[in-house]
């Protein structure tokens, strides 16, 4: 078998068999439409009464509203690394070294099931903003730019978590990490508040953020009149390029997840 | 399963070590191994808690690196070509490696499309091995739901179905009943006796060593104290010596010495989900 086909055939396997676990049991999936209603329809409601921050032409309801899918992105993929960790306790991270499966396609095929729990999200998100009469755009390049944008960011993540599960192996490093992470990664970044407000040294970490890029390309695919700070282009290459990289990492520290 | 052929590598040795050696910092778990194992035989290895045999398993089995030496499994390298190791050996870790969360099928499934077995005969596979494993009317339960003995068995089908020539077992029988004990081992002489597999085992159980093994070695403190038949091992020691008098003989101990923490408490744990 070809090294490439091989590489996506057994990624596929892997990602079929979270996505019937996920099926089985969507509940806590689903339980994460929570957070983001409170974000939109609390502190969203509250904030679009704030004059004066500079987000151009359009409400600070549907400013955020990109964000606050960002955020949800963010908070769904960054503790999907627990799952190795519970598999590691189990044994079914030893069954799977010990297969002819390369070691990136364990990590991408739990990227790509990363991904569809992002886009539940990103149903979820529309369907609040559509609710809450969000003016959205609707033409069919730019759901599935968002959707693509969802995807893309879903996997930087979950591989981002994985990285982590695979340096601290145990669930409660890991529940404590996660904790500080995700907080910081989404106020240095422009989910809610646009670059320009921030103090200098706040930029510099926002730009390396990756949550900046993508809830930059969802600005300007998912709100009527939405405005990004980068071209679609320079968001999707930064995003993809982050994958890639945290693909390799976390393919090299797979295997010491067995020690 | 009907006809099923085991390719050998061109080596005629199923494992050869050759000073093999692990430390983890100041402590040496496997200790300038030399060990030999022939095909077509279940070869027992034993040893007290602590005395290395996890660690050989996972060198064996390519998740683990050795510090020093080599080792050829199944004819290839296990540092050079750990994949080719990989496509030649089946492996059920004494962990619980099914997932619980997916059905029989779904996790047969899951290692025949790992193993590259073709679209076409995946499914064929599948029912054959889970036939072979008595698991054919459980096929679609979720194995959260299976028991222990079961659970087992589907590891077993797992690590089988593309046919390995040589299938690695840690402690495949802890935690388990008499009777799912006795169903274990009836599938393991068989795909020993019927599929010429080769079986490299790891016991606690000395029952479980006069059971299946014919050959036994005895690792202690990361040294080969001893290896032959169980029948030799016990004459050496004495009129009547049992596999236990035998085993205290050459481990300098007795079954029960304590490993560390992490040991005890994932066997325990092992245990208490297969019971």
């Amino acid at each position: 078998m070809n090294a490439v086909l091989e590489f996506f055939t057994k990624s596929l396997a892997i990602a079929e068999m979270e996505l019937r676990k996920l099926l089985r049991d969507p509940m806590e999936l689903l339980s994460r439409a929570v957070q983001p209603v409170l974000w939109l329809a609390i502190f969203g409601q509250v904030f679009s009464r704030v004059r004066g921050i500079p987000i151009g032409n359009v409400s600070y309801l549907s400013f955020m509203t990109p964000g606050i899918l960002a955020q949800s992105v963010l908070f769904t993929a960054i503790f999907y690394g627990i799952a190795v960790i519970w598999e590691r306790d189990l044994g079914i991270i030893h069954k799977l070294l010990a297969s002819p499966t390369p070691r990136g396609a364990l990590v991408f095929g739990k990227a790509i099931a990363a991904g569809f729990r992002g886009l539940v999200q990103a149903v979820i998100i529309y369907l609040i903003a559509l609710a809450m009469h969000i003016s959205l755009r609707t033409d069919p390049i730019a759901v599935i730019g968002v959707l693509a944008a969802v995807v893309l960011g879903s996997a930087v993540f979950s591989t981002f978590s994985l990285i982590i599960a695979c340096i601290v192996k145990t669930r409660e490093r890991f529940m404590g990490i996660g904790q500080v992470l995700t907080m910081p990664l989404f106020f240095a970044s422009n989910a809610i508040y646009p670059l320009s407000l921030m103090p200098d040294w706040l930029k510099v970490v926002a730009n390396v953020n990756p949550l900046t890029y993508l809830v930059d390309a969802l600005r300007m695919l998912m709100i009527d009149g939405g405005q990004g700070a980068h071209s679609l282009l320079m968001n999707f290459t930064v995003l993809g390029v982050v994958f890639i990289v945290f693909v390799f990492i976390a393919a090299k520290l797979y295997p010491t997840l067995v020690g | 399963m009907a006809a099923v052929t085991v390719q050998h590598g061109a080596h005629e040795l199923a494992i050869e070590t050759s000073h093999l050696t692990r430390r983890f910092g100041d402590f040496t778990a496997i200790d300038q191994l030399n060990l030999s194992v022939p095909y077509g035989g279940i070869f027992g290895l034993l040893g007290p808690n602590g005395a290395g045999k996890s660690t050989l398993i996972k060198m064996l089995t390519t998740l683990m690196k050795p510090s020093e030496g080599s080792a050829r499994v199944a004819g290839f390298d296990i540092v050079q070509a750990p994949g080719e190791v990989r496509k030649r050996i089946g492996y059920v870790p004494q962990l619980l490696s099914a997932d619980g969360a997916l059905t029989g099928v779904e996790n047969l499934m899951l290692s025949a499309k790992l193993y590259g077995i073709p679209g076409a005969e995946q499914k064929q596979r599948v029912d054959e091995a889970l036939h072979y494993m008595g698991l054919s009317d459980s096929a679609r339960q979720l194995v959260k739901r299976y028991s222990g003995g079961m659970i087992r068995r589907l590891e077993l089908a797992q690590a089988m179905i593309h046919r390995p020539a040589i299938l690695f077992l840690d402690e495949p029988t802890i935690g388990l009943d008499p009777v799912a004990c006795q169903s274990v081992w009836d599938r393991l002489k068989a795909l020993n006796k019927e599929h010429g597999m080769t079986i490299l085992m790891t016991s606690h159980f000395m029952d479980e060593v006069d059971e299946l093994c014919d050959t036994v070695a005895i690792l202690h403190q990361g040294r080969l104290a001893a290896s032959d038949t169980p029948e030799q091992l016990k004459d050496a020691v004495g009129d009547e010596a049992t596999m236990t008098d035998v085993f205290a003989y050459f481990s300098g101990g007795n079954l029960d010495r304590e490993g560390s923490y992490r040991d005890v408490g994932q066997t325990r744990m092992t245990a208490k989900r297969l019971g």
